[in-house]
């Protein structure tokens, strides 16, 4: 079916100010839907409170409020422009929790207005994570084991039934804003305070460890036909208890058989059909424990994310686009594949390549930051790197990080001097060392190096920091064939 | 240290790499897989046979081998040839490496290679003959012994690999491998496979289905096969040229209209061929898990598992007795078809998966209905 003759114009949600957890990725896939809705004539409306963005750019859109983006605010444009639609799945959590708004007041049937993209149940499904669970299970997948809290006491009911460490998941919050990790009761019953604080609803899911769990993405989509493609998978080089804008990340899955990825497939596709999610893109990640390949869903995002610009650039399927095209009722086959311009954009990506994604964090700005690595997210930026395999790609995103390191090591820049160390200072580096693998943090990256340096196993670190050999056995030849260019003599 | 190795196809094109599996020489034709999982189906998978194998994704061996992801007893290619082996697999269902593997087999293996370049000259170029040695690095030398290696074109490659003699299959896939949303466990019927190849993941999914399983061996006559009084006959994938099984054809044509049908890759060409129409080599062939076809009888999309270098011509069908029902997205060729009176349907591509997307597995339980229907 071709694009819809019934509606001229339609409202874009921008995602407002750069904050941590919510950045320029969402100006990129709002630019793209602005760009390919006006490219098939729609008249473009667009509300974005941050004027140093593309989507901002006059030729953008064919109307451009910068103005907050409250629900007030977006009232007064549907008043004043009176839109078809709104496509609410393009400015991040922003967006879509305005957009919610807007349905719960009756803004949008006061003024028939429909939502495109993603409908109202579905958000609700996806977003308040009672609901997902339910969802989940109603499908037969797993979720983490874990208790929704509304108030304190609740909170410490919880705690009595899980295992440490503990994860908080505040709903309807961006880049896990509130979330955390707690390792002991201490700290548990102060971030419990904190994590109901920050959920608008005062509502946070207290789950059990699957800390050690490998995590993965699915980037999916899903035409109003019903035809669902995956674009991209990502496997995750931290494990289950970092946020995934903190984890290096890796496209496409590496450590998977084609058995395991298929049931994630499969999985995937019928949470997009569950969670009700008509057209467009979704995020869906996953855990596997990696001793014997149970499967847990973590969440979904029914919007594009994040991951969505990384799986965008790291495939070539332009998600963004796509997505606005397939909220104005094209289905996948008849959108054109971005980069072969011949065949048509129902199909699943394939890749010759690895691309690695760092982030990037500032901590040196924000002095008293607690800088461990958890739940909510903590980067600035990030660096995404192509190679023919993981050793290069990851090399390239290091160097790209401007942050004067020119790859995992043999650039004179260690924090420890191993070389030259004594046999004591040897011993208390390494205790120093052990402990920064166990807890997730923003150089453990360049500890593993250290500590392969130290003469640790891939065993070892793998104990210690549950990172998958097949990535430190990746790094372990970084590290080794560093050494052998050392002797070698020019 | 590596060993090393050579590769020259015929048309003088030489890669040097380096060895892993067994070391040796050996011919046959080279072609390209772009899926990004499944390393082990692909090499286990019988139509492979004759064919050394370039995987466009550059990382492989990075979860090992399962001893339950075989797609036939064992390794069936002539070669595999990788950008980078990974001799540190990680994953708790491997139970050995790929180099292992391929040493036990006596199969060779190639990296450090550049596979993007080989794979463009092949899209380029056609599939073509090849030789990788480790014990003769001479290049005139492996070049001529390429130009007297058989061609793919005539090859009839279905006697390799079929089975010996009859036998019964009633294995399912284990537990956490079984996708059985919307199947029936309760079709009791006995299926008589045509065995040119068969992969095990079709057994499996016939098994899951609740059928009894009798494979025979390609050269069964037909008679033989009736006598068995099966529900439904089922013609298998398989390796080579379909115009150089052409002892199967008048079989074929003897059980059309008398038993239900159902083909998938070697299988929809034979029947092609026995319905009258005829078959071609493609340029560069199919072989991957992301190709989109189109199903024209409910317009939905369907993500395939693929691996067939011919095809069955549109055009050479009857248009009056055949009705075409799915094409592929990619190149516009014939991806299924069915017969308007008779009970006789196939598929070019592999709804089995293993390795690949699940997408199409309702087809076999459209033979289910097809054998419902006709009884």
């Amino acid at each position: 079916m071709p694009k819809r003759t019934d509606i001229h114009s339609v409202l874009i949600i921008g995602s407002g100010p750069i904050v941590i957890g919510q950045s320029c990725e969402f100006d990129y896939s709002g630019t793209q839907a602005c760009r390919a809705l006006k490219e098939e004539g729609y008249r473009v409306i667009l509300i974005n409170s941050n004027p140093a963005t593309i989507m901002t750019d006059p030729e953008t859109a064919d109307r451009i409020y910068i103005e907050p983006i409250t629900p007030q605010m977006v009232e007064k444009i549907i008043e004043r422009e009176r839109p078809d639609v709104l496509l609410p799945t393009m400015g991040g959590q922003t967006a879509l929790n305005t957009a919610v708004e807007l349905v719960k007041q009756g803004v949008l049937d006061k003024y028939g207005v429909e939502m495109i993209g993603a409908k109202f149940e579905s958000i609700q499904t996806a977003e308040d994570r009672e609901l997902f669970k339910a969802a989940m299970e109603n499908i037969g997948l797993k979720v983490p084991k874990g208790f929704f809290v509304k108030d304190v006491k609740e909170g410490m009911e919880a705690e009595e039934q899980l295992d440490y460490p503990i994860i908080m998941r505040p709903s309807f919050t961006l880049g896990g804003t509130g979330g955390a990790v707690a390792y002991n009761i201490d700290e548990y019953s102060d971030l419990i305070v904190k994590a109901l604080a920050a959920s608008p609803i005062n509502e946070v899911l207290v789950e059990g460890s699957v800390i050690g769990w490998k995590e993965y993405e699915l980037e999916v989509m899903r035409d109003h036909k019903d035809n669902v493609v995956i674009i991209c998978s990502i496997e995750n080089f931290d494990p289950m208890g970092v946020h995934t804008g903190d984890s290096i990340t890796v496209a496409p899955a590496q450590t998977l058989t084609d058995k395991e990825y298929q049931k994630m497939r499969d999985a995937a596709m019928k949470i997009i059909r569950t969670i009700g999610v008509e057209t467009g893109g979704s995020n869906i990640q996953f855990a596997i424990n990696p001793k014997n390949g149970d499967m847990i869903v973590i969440e979904m995002n029914p919007r594009v994310s994040r991951s969505s610009a990384l799986a965008s650039k790291a495939t070539g399927f332009p998600i963004a686009k796509i997505a606005a095209k397939l909220a104005v009722g094209y289905t996948l086959d008849e959108i054109p594949n971005d980069i072969t311009k011949k065949t048509p954009a129902s199909f699943e990506p394939t890749i010759d390549y690895v691309v690695t994604k760092i982030p990037r964090w500032d901590f040196e700005k924000f002095p008293g930051a607690n800088t461990t690595l958890n739940v909510q997210m903590k980067s600035v930026g990030e660096a995404m790197s192509f190679g023919r395999n993981f050793k290069e790609s990851l090399q390239k995103a290091l160097r790209s990080l401007e942050n004067g390191r020119y790859g995992l090591g043999a650039d004179g820049k260690d924090a420890y001097d191993i070389d030259s160390a004594g046999a004591k200072t040897h011993e208390a580096i390494l205790q120093d060392v052990i402990k920064q693998l166990r807890v997730p943090n923003a150089q453990r990256i360049f500890t593993i190096r250290d500590a392969m340096r130290l003469g640790m196993t891939v065993e070892d670190i793998h104990k210690h920091s549950y990172i998958d050999p097949w990535f430190l056995n990746n790094m372990k030849e970084i590290v080794d064939f560093e050494e052998e260019l050392k002797k070698a003599v020019l | 240290m590596r060993i090393k190795a050579k590769l020259v196809l015929e048309d003088g094109k030489t890669y040097d790499c380096f060895s892993f599996g067994a070391e040796g020489e050996t011919t046959g034709e080279i072609v390209f897989n772009t899926s990004m999982t499944g390393y082990q189906e692909i090499l286990s998978d019988p139509s492979y046979c004759g064919q050394m194998i370039v995987m466009t994704y550059p990382l492989i061996g990075n979860y090992g081998i399962s001893n339950e992801d075989f797609e036939s007893e064992k390794p069936q290619i002539k070669a595999f040839i990788v950008k980078e082996l990974c001799t540190y697999p990680s994953n708790w269902r491997s139970d050995t490496s790929l180099d292992a593997l391929l040493k036990k087999h006596n199969i060779m293996g190639v990296e450090g290679l550049d596979t993007r370049a080989i794979t463009r000259h092949i899209r380029n170029s056609g599939a073509m003959r090849a030789i990788i040695s480790t014990k003769d690095l001479d290049v005139a030398s492996l070049l001529e012994k390429v130009k007297q290696s058989p061609s793919m074109v005539g090859a009839n490659l279905v006697d390799e690999v079929t089975c010996k003699k009859a036998y019964t299959w009633d294995e399912p896939n284990g537990k956490d491998w079984q996708f059985l949303e919307n199947v029936s466990r309760e079709h009791a019927y006995t299926i008589a496979v045509y065995d040119f190849g068969v992969k095990r993941n079709i057994l499996r999914k016939f098994v899951e289905r609740g059928c009894r399983l009798h494979v025979f061996p390609s050269k069964t006559k037909a008679e033989d096969i009736l006598k068995i009084n099966p529900d439904g006959v089922f013609l298998s994938n398989g390796p080579g040229d379909p115009e150089a099984v052409d002892y199967v054809i008048p079989e074929i044509q003897k059980l059309i209209g008398k038993k239900p049908i159902f083909g998938i890759c070697l299988g929809q060409q034979l029947a092609g061929i026995a319905l009258g129409g005829h078959t071609y080599k493609l340029k560069f062939g199919h072989r991957g898990a992301n190709h989109p076809v189109k199903n024209l009888e409910t317009g939905v999309i369907e993500i395939t598992s693929q691996n067939h270098g011919f095809t069955v011509d549109p055009k050479s069908l009857n248009e009056r007795d055949i009705e075409l029902t799915h094409f592929n997205l990619y190149d516009g060729t014939l991806e299924g078809f069915r017969h308007k009176e008779l009970p006789i349907f196939s598929v070019q591509y592999h709804p089995e998966a293993s390795p690949g997307p699940h997408d199409s597995d309702y087809l076999f339980n459209k033979f289910m209905d097809s054998i419902e229907n006709f009884a």
